[in-house]
């Protein structure tokens, strides 16, 4: 093993140049720093659309588009945040750059692969983007059967974008398992792994397991739109409901793909920015095998109002209860590791923090839709669609802005501005509440989701909603402004300016080509604090 | 005739399972304040306490197994709980009183048509007694849709090619609304329908087609203008026929009757007598019972699950046969009995 010493100032940003020498990387921190670009550009289409959706729903009646044009908005909404935003936006941005630097590694175990899973995304996300131009799909992101199977429009080659991007999903989480495995640095045990590696590799089983049954959900939906083979339309014998336990049976899954990396990354910056030990590191790293586990058993819940028996219901929200044990298990590991610490409220902990408070309530609040009798009533209403947002946005958003700011220094070698950061959480924050805790109380009064119109009474609380809708824009514009600022001209950050302990800080800031000029190796838990005194 | 639409921040209560709906979501409100404060609140408070500016050295507590065991079985023993009491009201929703009056919905981009035991169809106005409890057998022309009553709690989706129900027993007359709640295309917010809860003696007259002594809104005719047809509609003079006596009707009009009997005598197929809730020997020797889906799909699908004993020989009726004739030809088997 011959590291060739990178020369001074070297470092993977600057070591060959080009265009080139980007598209045809292998270095998993280039294609990290490539999909989080990427992610960031869907981002910013898919909240262009978010916006565009809170405004047609500022007012009652028509505001700025047809009933048509807002259909299309919100399904392209939906399908763009949820599989090229939300979904990779953890794992294959941050992870790909952060995994193999916390396990030690130089890379991950198949890089060519890992090119190829981003190449892949780019061209699935192309296809299903590309429909916009086809004349749109109106769908929504659900693609319910048998509306998707009659309804004219570029259906079919958004559902073949969808079926492309799950291949990338795939093939992104087989590379991790196999590294996580194979590619551990000396001295790191299992029982030595950061919890965000724990999370990543739940995820990736997550992904390989249940990608192939949404691939395969649409692709027999293509089957019935081009060669009228009758699966899922009534119309050909089909049956519309065996859709919905398809697409569920991935998509419930999916809504774990898209928390626990998030979580994984909250468990990293809470015993940095507490400088204490995880509390119960075990039991931390169970949950998320519990939730993983449960992920796959729970996807009826979203089906109590399909027809489904009765007892098929009862199982369904018997077992969707057991989501609340590890998930509360985590949230008050969490609260527990601030007990007694020593707390600094930096960008990446007010993130945590703030995930923490909106995952929580998006959390509860899912009791009330595993609860039978109250989801009759509160399924698809703004209810469920508040509960989701919390959960996606409060959550992965947030987690994501929490380890964006955390591994900030590690990848651009610069330290962002603490003062900007907080002005734009604070922006986030409240716009974030602001705009969907009144859809709780708008689908608990009874307003239906997807609606283009909606009736006098429920004009005030979307208009709040609208307004915040606006906070969260402005926070996110700052944010992309001092970010990108800062990446050049922002101080140095030294090799590790949180004094963190897991190995991605013992490089340095940003990397070499090989991350590392020694092999690093590990002789202590990931968050002993105050447990060992760390040698420079 | 204003709609009851909200009280605070839930829909207005109309029911006596809305009545005992209410009190679950108060406590599932109840218990996450609860544990919000505590998360929060702790959170908060550790934030300010134990601030860097005010503790430098920070004590490496890793775990207590103690509190950890605390958390993790007393919220086990709680969602068992609230999943027990969701599940014993969820049961009265789905459970249909046997002497439930009968309403049928047909649900179609993007209006409702209700048809009544006595023949009449109305478009977007379900009418209801008060203190009675109506079952809606409801069924889609197109897509997925879904039939949400916020006063009543209530909500199924209606699925084409297929037959779901929902019922409900209003505890006051008024005015309600009726969404759709499955997205459904571009006038899926514009599904909507008003469901009248009528006292005895209106709901006798709307039975009898007299005028009610209530205002209603005329949607009627501009639905009829959107170019609904209804099968079922009186023409002027005659006494319109009741679904039961449409129904006999079209098994003669649509050839039924050669093949099956109303009195229980043998002919090519089974005869209607008794045949509704009874169970069936397939051919391959599983047993059915004969409810609303068995006997739709046997209009549709006749050989899908053949009785035993009878030749495969039925022809399929699947789009010869429309969604409202299809209802009183069902209503009308169901009305056969031993």
């Amino acid at each position: 093993m011959s590291n060739t010493a990178a020369a001074p100032g070297e470092n993977y940003l600057n070591c060959s140049k080009g265009v080139w020498s980007w598209l045809a990387t292998l270095d998993h921190k280039r294609i990290g720093i490539m999909y989080l670009y990427t992610v960031l550009f869907f981002f910013l289409v898919g909240g262009i659309f978010a916006m565009l959706v809170r405004l047609e729903l500022m007012a009652p009646g028509q505001t700025i588009m047809t009933a048509d044009q807002y259909n299309k908005a919100f399904t392209y909404h939906g399908v763009m945040m949820v599989f090229m935003v939300v979904i990779p936006m953890i794992p294959a941005a941050l992870g790909n750059f952060i995994l193999p630097m916390q396990l030690g590694a130089k890379d991950v175990a198949f890089p060519r692969l890992n090119l190829l899973s981003y190449y892949v995304f780019i061209v699935g996300a192309a296809v299903a983007v590309g429909t916009l131009f086809l004349g749109g799909v109106d769908t929504g992101w659900t693609f319910y059967t048998p509306y998707s199977s009659k309804s004219s429009g570029a259906v079919t080659v958004a559902l073949l974008g969808v079926f492309i991007i799950g291949f990338s999903s795939i093939l992104t989480g087989l590379n991790f398992m196999v590294t996580v495995h194979k590619l551990r640095a000396p001295g790191q045990t299992w029982a030595r792994l950061p919890l965000f590696i724990w999370a990543l590799y739940a995820t990736s089983i997550i992904q390989v397991l249940a990608t192939p049954v949404i691939a395969i959900t649409v692709l027999l939906l293509v089957f019935e739109r081009v060669f009228g083979v009758g699966i899922f339309d009534p119309n050909l014998g089909g049956d519309p409901v065996l859709f919905q336990h398809f697409f569920w049976f991935y998509s419930h899954p999916a809504v774990y793909i898209m928390a626990l990396p998030a979580m994984g990354v909250v468990s990293e910056v809470i015993p940095v920015f507490s400088r204490k030990p995880i509390f119960g590191y075990k039991a931390m790293a169970f949950a998320i095998f519990g939730i993983a586990l449960v992920a796959f058993l729970v996807w009826g819940h979203h089906m109590f109002v399909s027809g489904q028996s009765e007892m098929a219901n009862f199982i369904f929200s018997l077992l969707t209860m057991f989501v609340a044990v590890p998930t509360g298990i985590k949230v008050f590991g969490w609260v527990a590791t601030m007990y007694k610490g020593s707390i600094q409220l930096k960008a990446p902990m007010l993130y945590a923090m703030g995930f923490i408070f909106i995952f929580t309530i998006g959390g509860l609040t899912g009791v009330f839709l595993a609860t039978l009798a109250t989801d009759v009533h509160l399924t698809d209403t703004y209810f469920v669609v508040a509960h989701f947002h919390y959960v996606m946005v409060g959550g992965t958003l947030f987690g994501f802005l929490a380890g964006l700011h955390h591994w900030f220094p590690k990848m651009f070698g610069r330290m962002y501005n603490e003062a900007s950061a907080r002005i734009s959480w604070v922006f986030i924050f409240l716009g974030f509440n602001i705009t969907f805790f009144p859809q709780f109380i708008l689908g608990a009064q009874g307003m239906p989701r997807r609606y283009y119109d909606y009736l006098p009474h429920f004009e005030s609380l979307n208009r709040v909603s609208t307004v915040g809708s606006w906070l969260i824009a402005l926070g996110f514009i700052w944010c992309a402004i001092y970010l990108w600022r800062s990446r050049k001209s922002g101080p140095q950050a030294g090799e590790n300016p949180w004094e963190a302990m897991t190995l991605e800080w013992e490089s340095q800031s940003p990397p070499t080509h090989h991350n590392f000029e020694h092999q690093p190796r590990v002789t202590h838990g990931p968050y002993d604090y105050g447990l060992v005194s760390k040698e420079a | 005739m204003e709609t009851q639409h909200t009280s605070g921040a839930l829909p207005i209560t109309a029911s006596d399972i809305a009545a005992s709906w209410n009190p679950l979501y108060d406590f599932l409100i109840g218990i996450s304040l609860f544990f919000f404060v505590i998360v929060i609140g702790a959170m908060v408070y550790f934030t300010i306490r134990y601030h860097s500016s005010k503790k430098e050295k920070p004590d490496p507590i890793q775990d207590n197994h103690a509190l950890e065991l605390a958390w993790t079985v007393i919220p086990t023993i709680l969602v068992l709980i609230i999943f027990a009491w969701g599940y014993i009201v969820y049961r009265d929703m789905v459970t249909v009183p046997s002497d439930a009056i009968e309403i049928r919905v047909i649900g179609k981009q993007w209006l409702w048509n209700f048809q009544y035991p006595n023949g009449e169809i109305r478009t977007n106005e379900l009418y209801a007694p008060v203190n009675q409890p109506v079952k809606l057998i409801m069924t889609s022309e197109d897509v997925l849709h879904s039939f949400f009553i916020p006063g009543m709690r209530v909500k199924k989706d209606v699925v084409p090619g297929a037959y779901s129900t929902l019922w409900f027993e209003a505890n006051m007359e008024g005015k309600f609304q009726v969404y759709c709640a499955e997205y459904c295309g571009a006038a899926h917010s514009g599904m909507l329908a008003d469901l009248y809860v009528l006292d005895e003696a209106n709901w006798n007259r709307f039975l009898q087609g007299r005028k009610l002594t209530i205002q209603t809104d005329a949607l009627t005719k501009t639905a009829a203008s959107a170019g609904t047809t209804s099968s079922g509609e009186a023409t002027s003079g005659s006494p319109r026929p009741t679904l039961v006596e449409q129904g006999k009707l079209l098994t003669k009009t649509k050839g039924c009757i050669a093949c099956h009997s109303d009195d229980g005598s043998q002919r090519v197929g089974p005869s209607y007598k008794g045949l509704f809730q009874s169970e069936r020997t397939m051919a391959d020797g599983s047993k059915v019972i004969a409810d609303e889906n068995y006997i739709r799909e046997s209009i549709e699908y006749p050989q899908k699950q053949l009785v035993k004993g009878y030749p495969p020989t039925m022809p399929t009726f699947k789009g010869i046969i429309k969604e409202e004739e299809l209802n009183a030809i069902i209503a009308y088997i169901k009305s056969v009995k031993e």
